[in-house]
């Protein structure tokens, strides 16, 4: 009974991280311009890996297998969001003008009131 | 100070040891020498490089780490279904803003964090970071005024209090 | 069903694909081709259940460290034009150039 519950939420997490992953690649060709295509992009890399990992862990039951799923999860959790960090901070600095939104001038400081003024 | 190098180093060996018993699955006596010799080498190629301080072996993150975390999922599901359907309906309605978000964390590692869990939930991406606010690309007004109300900003304040 | 996910991921990597010769700015490419690397480290991860060697997962391990650190390197490459030292002169002027 236990095994059969396991086996039908390994499935659930597996077809739904499939189904996330299959919305992010969309996302990723319908988006309009590449600021906004960034968002499509963390989809998979959030919800949809960690539900496809966390299918295969309750596949495997419990073993060294699973400390390397695991571990698989806990490197692209903190590499993911470093690496779209990176590719957008990127882009911005080379000048890449997002098409739907404005940049927002940088708030004013204490020191630099005079800019507020002009 | 010398003692929290000790520290630090020895947390460093010791973290890289287990994992590589994780990974490693032989314990036979020459594999485990070997395994030594490997972490024994990488530490002292970090003390050689003096990267080894509270960043490279944050031992100071506590346990209440793990409960932003549980908060964290909860948010990235949360925001994971909206950018979902986004995507999903056929008329794409999206409503991009770019916002300057104040970041109220002392040290980086918190400014990091705060990040990292920005960009983490889909809908909202870190653009640039400054040292007290940070420039965030959102999908849509509502992701931007969700981040604007300052949430994550406060929880992840709270994390490094500890 | 393993190969249902494995099917879907490759879906998914075809319209990574697609993004990735469609551009336009090169910035696209290299999210396009970022957001592939994490869907090959999924797919090899099910394909090693699939053919029940849970063997892969190393391999796995592995593409995920590679493809962040290729990520970065690409990025640099970018931004510097070069991958080696005499980086930090650049990125001091490049800063100011930046704020200003």
């Amino acid at each position: 009974m236990i095994a059969l519950l396991v086996e039908a939420a390994s499935w659930t997490f597996l077809l739904l991280g499939a189904f996330l992953v299959l919305v992010g690649a969309l996302g990723l060709v319908r988006m309009p311009d590449f600021y906004t295509r960034l968002h499509p992009a963390g989809i998979t890399d959030s919800l949809g890996a960690d539900f496809i990992l966390t299918g295969l862990v309750l596949q495997a039951g419990f073993s060294l297998v699973t400390v390397k799923l695991f571990l698989i999860g806990a490197f692209l959790f903190f590499t993911s969001p470093t690496s779209t960090h990176a590719i957008a901070n990127a882009a911005l600095v080379a000048g890449l003008k997002p098409r739907h939104a404005v940049v927002p001038p940088r708030p004013p400081e204490k020191a630099t009131q005079d800019e507020e003024a002009r | 100070m010398r003692l929290k190098t000790m520290t630090h180093t020895l947390g460093l060996g010791l973290a890289m040891f287990a994992l590589w018993l994780l990974l490693s699955g032989h314990y036979t006596p020459l594999l485990l020498s070997f395994g030594v010799a490997s972490c024994a080498l990488i530490v002292l190629i970090a003390a050689r490089l003096d990267v080894i301080d509270h960043e490279a072996v944050p031992l100071h993150l506590s346990f209440g780490y793990f409960g932003y975390l549980a908060w964290l999922g909860k948010e990235i599901a949360k925001s994971n279904w909206d950018v979902a359907k986004i995507v999903l309906d056929p008329k794409l309605p999206i409503s991009p803003t770019m916002v300057w978000v104040p970041a109220t964390q002392r040290t980086d590692v918190g400014k990091v964090i705060y990040a990292n869990s920005i960009t983490l939930t889909p809908g909202t991406v870190s653009v640039e970071i400054e040292h007290d606010r940070i420039l965030v690309h959102a999908i849509t007004r509502e992701a931007a005024e969700g981040l604007e109300s300052g949430d994550m900003d406060r929880r992840v304040d709270q994390i490094e209090a500890r | 069903m393993f190969a249902a996910t494995a099917i879907a991921l490759l879906v998914a990597m075809v319209l990574a694909l697609v993004r990735l010769y469609a551009g336009p700015s090169l910035y696209d490419r290299v999210l396009a081709a970022n957001s592939f690397g994490t869907k090959t480290v999924l797919l090899i991860a099910v394909m090693g259940f699939l053919t029940g060697r849970p063997d892969f997962l190393d391999i796995a391990l592995l593409y995920a460290l590679l493809n962040f650190i290729g990520t970065i390197a690409v990025l640099k490459f970018f931004r510097y034009r070069s991958l080696g030292d005499a980086v930090e002169e650049k990125a001091a002027s490049r800063n100011k150039e930046a704020s200003q």
